[in-house]
């Protein structure tokens, strides 16, 4: 017997304050432009007509850290860029998430050598890992529709 | 926590005018993360207000270390990580290296395997101008060229994964010819392609070559002549809009391209719009060599029957003794190749693109460099931006059409 | 050998004292390294090669001499035939001539060489690294340089690894 039976077809649904916010929170996440390398082309690749990003809300990528909230990692991290990339991940306001796409980013993929770093975990905080050298743009799909399902699931006392 | 270890203005002051010392002039970063620096450049820019005076590019965020790594693998097993110099153009890296090892080993590539990687180069080539094409036009705000180029790109992409499995990183061409031979849908999959790209290209021209706005903005823009391209080394379409009809698939054939009837477009202006005029063209004569090869495809063995090189195929190795030891070698310690020094160049979409490979006598490589071109372009950045406004980089950057794993390696 | 490049070889080999190889149909020059301004700028100016193709070094280990070898290749817009040449660098101090006011292209080869090398190019304008960050230590191309190689992790050493790898934190 709750609230929904008294009201009817009133067009009033009931939600709790957590799953609002979380749902608002997966439905248009603005990913910071951070191509580095090849994976960087099948990230445009899934942002053009035939695997279209659009539909989650993400075609634009800002180029701003401060107006973005989602890092999509692509391509290999060098020595040279790690610093940068921490300060970019600095710079952006909380929430904010991290994906790891492709090997490189995920573990050094090919590369072990004193060039790359093995994995950005290395240096930030990474939610979800997408394989692949590159991951097909389905690839990259499911690994967004598998950050959508954590963001929904995050408890009030844990938000940051 | 790493820190960023920067240059002061004190360490770089060689590099710029007197006048940024005393603050005149301004010192700007068009740091490694930016909207149009296709890939992580970095510009350091001294402007006089709005005007560029001295651009002063800082690579090497994107360094690998692909040719230590290569030296601690076997030549089979090196040939991965060639794929991911120049990420666009994926069939060339392979391609340079198969032909710097046959050059060195003297393996011969049959004319089936010929025909074949002219094909999927002239298809990679076609895909590398599509990207160049949807980047530099979403630069200059011309968004819906580069949706439709993406598009046109899917359809090579099905291409390649047809043929060798992957999209983009095939390693599909090994010493010695293929490393299998294409399936029947291929013939189907490139007439289809062959079909529909004249149209799709008058579209992208239609919506580019005539706009006043793209006119405007294009022409007159990062001049260069042929004698600074020769002396800094700049090749490929950059060059031949300058005037000089200079093209490796002409002057030292490989692969067949002989027997191809193609030519070399060229412009003589040397601007930006030179340059898109260049690229366009050579879209459609890549259309051209395309079909000349589908319709000469010759049959035949897709790779080479040396066995001290090339494995054995597998239907063989239950049935010879001899076959199983190749192959045993083969997988175990890698081929030799005999010991000396090469050096071969292909044309890539950016100019030359050469491997230089030394060898020992062992089973993996002593050195092995590749003489890159997207060097030299980056070199050339202070010439061609000289006096042009801050809006204009970003036309010259898109122009130039620069891969930074290319330079950076 | 191809006629022009026939004619370069000839005049440098009496000029210099250089010695000439031929493998796989490409021509080699061995040339001394203290003279090597002098034969790019005949080379360029008497028989044409315009273009500067390749730069690089090879490293032959710590105890051999000479320890690198230079190498260069350049091109010539009329007959498109490369010539090679090599140039011995020994090992302390490892030091040569940079070419960079002949063949202005090879400003950042030169760069790259002793970024990844440590041969220092006397007469450069600007020498500084280019692939590796300003204040890395060591020149990571040479033999003796390690590969900087990590342990992969398989399910046995897994958590000793885990241990020693750094960890990002928001």
């Amino acid at each position: 017997m709750g609230v929904e039976q008294k009201l009817g077809n009133a067009g009033i649904v009931t939600t709790t304050l957590e799953q609002a916010i979380d749902w608002s929170r997966t439905d248009s996440m603005w990913p910071l432009l951070f191509g580095l390398a090849c994976c960087a082309i099948e990230m445009m690749g899934a942002q053009a007509p035939s695997y279209d990003l659009s539909r989650f809300g993400m075609e634009l990528n800002r180029a701003s850290p401060r107006q973005s909230d989602l890092m999509i990692v692509a391509g290999r991290v060098s020595q040279k860029m790690a610093p940068v990339l921490r300060n970019l991940y600095d710079q952006m306001p909380d929430p904010k998430w991290v994906i790891a796409m492709g090997d490189c980013a995920a573990c050094g993929g090919v590369f072990n050598n004193y060039a790359v770093l093995q994995g950005v975990d290395e240096i930030v905080p990474v939610d979800v890992y997408v394989a692949g050298c590159p991951p097909r743009p389905e690839g990259l799909i499911h690994g967004i529709i598998l950050l959508h399902n954590k963001v929904r699931t995050e408890k009030l006392a844990e938000w940051k | 926590m790493r820190e960023i270890q920067e240059y002061t203005l004190d360490e770089l002051k060689h590099l710029f005018s007197p006048a940024a010392q005393t603050g005149e002039t301004m010192v700007l970063n068009m740091g490694p993360q930016h909207p149009s620096t296709h890939g992580v450049l970095r510009l350091i820019v001294e402007l006089d207000g709005e005007i560029v005076v001295n651009c002063v590019p800082d690579i090497g965020y994107l360094h690998t270390g692909i040719e230590k790594n290569m030296e601690y693998k076997t030549y089979q097993k090196a040939e991965v990580m060639t794929d991911r110099m120049d990420y666009m153009y994926t069939i060339g890296n392979n391609l340079v290296y198969c032909l710097a090892i046959e050059k060195l080993t003297g393996l011969k590539s049959p004319p089936r395997s010929d025909a074949i990687r002219v094909i999927l180069t002239e298809l990679s080539r076609l895909q590398s101008h599509l990207i160049w094409i949807g980047t530099s036009a979403l630069d200059l705000a011309a968004m819906s060229v580069f949706l439709y180029a993406m598009r046109e790109r899917e359809m090579i992409l099905d291409i390649f994964e047809l043929v060798s499995g992957q999209r983009m990183m095939t390693t599909y061409i090994r010493p010695g010819g293929l490393w299998r031979d294409v399936p029947a849908e291929f013939d189907a999959a490139v007439r289809k392609v062959l079909d529909v790209f004249p149209a799709r290209i008058d579209e992208y021209e239609g919506l580019l070559t005539n706009n006043y706005l793209f006119k405007d903005r294009t022409k007159g823009i990062g001049k260069i002549d042929t004698a600074s391209c020769l002396a800094w080394n700049v090749s490929g379409p950059t060059l031949r809009a300058t005037g000089l009809a200079q093209d490796q698939r002409k002057s030292n054939p490989y692969s067949g391209y002989e027997q191809y009837d193609f030519e070399i477009p060229t412009q003589t202006a040397g601007d930006v719009y030179a340059r898109y005029q260049v690229r366009v063209a050579e879209m459609r004569e890549s259309l051209k060599i395309i079909r000349q090869a589908l319709d000469k495809l010759p049959f035949g063995p897709v790779i080479d029957n040396n066995r001290k090189y090339v494995p054995p195929p597998r239907s063989e190795l239950g049935v010879s003794m001899e076959s199983l030891i190749h192959h045993f070698k083969l997988w175990t310690e890698g081929f030799t190749p005999p010991a000396g020094s090469v050096y071969t160049s292909i044309e890539s979409p950016r100019g030359e693109l050469g491997v230089f490979l030394e060898s020992d006598g062992g089973p993996k490589p002593y050195r092995v460099h590749y003489r890159t071109p997207s060097i030299p372009l980056l070199q050339v950045m202070p010439i061609l931006s000289k006096g042009h406004f801050v809006a204009d980089l970003v036309a010259i950057i898109g122009s130039i059409d620069i891969i930074l794993g290319d330079a950076d390696r | 050998m191809e006629e022009k490049i026939q004619l370069a070889v000839k005049a440098i080999t009496e000029q210099f004292g250089a010695t000439a190889g031929e493998f796989r149909g490409e021509t080699t020059l061995f040339i001394p390294a203290e003279k090597i301004v002098e034969i790019f700028k005949v080379l360029r100016d008497e028989f044409g090669f315009e273009s500067l193709v390749l730069e690089t070094a090879v490293d032959y280990g710590v105890g051999k001499t000479p320890r690198f070898n230079m190498v260069y290749a350049l091109n010539t817009m009329s007959t498109h035939q490369y010539l090679n040449l090599r140039a011995p660098v020994n090992d302390n101090p490892a030091e040569i001539d940079s070419v960079e006011s002949v063949y202005p292209g090879a400003n950042w080869r030169e760069r790259e060489v002793w970024d990844l090398f440590g041969i220092r190019f006397k007469g450069h304008s600007d020498l500084r690294r280019i692939m590796m960050p300003p204040n890395w230590e060591g020149h990571p191309l040479r033999k003796d340089y390690p590969l900087g190689y990590e342990e992969v992790q398989y399910t046995f050493n897994y958590e000793e690894i885990k241990l020693k790898k750094p960890r990002g934190e928001r």
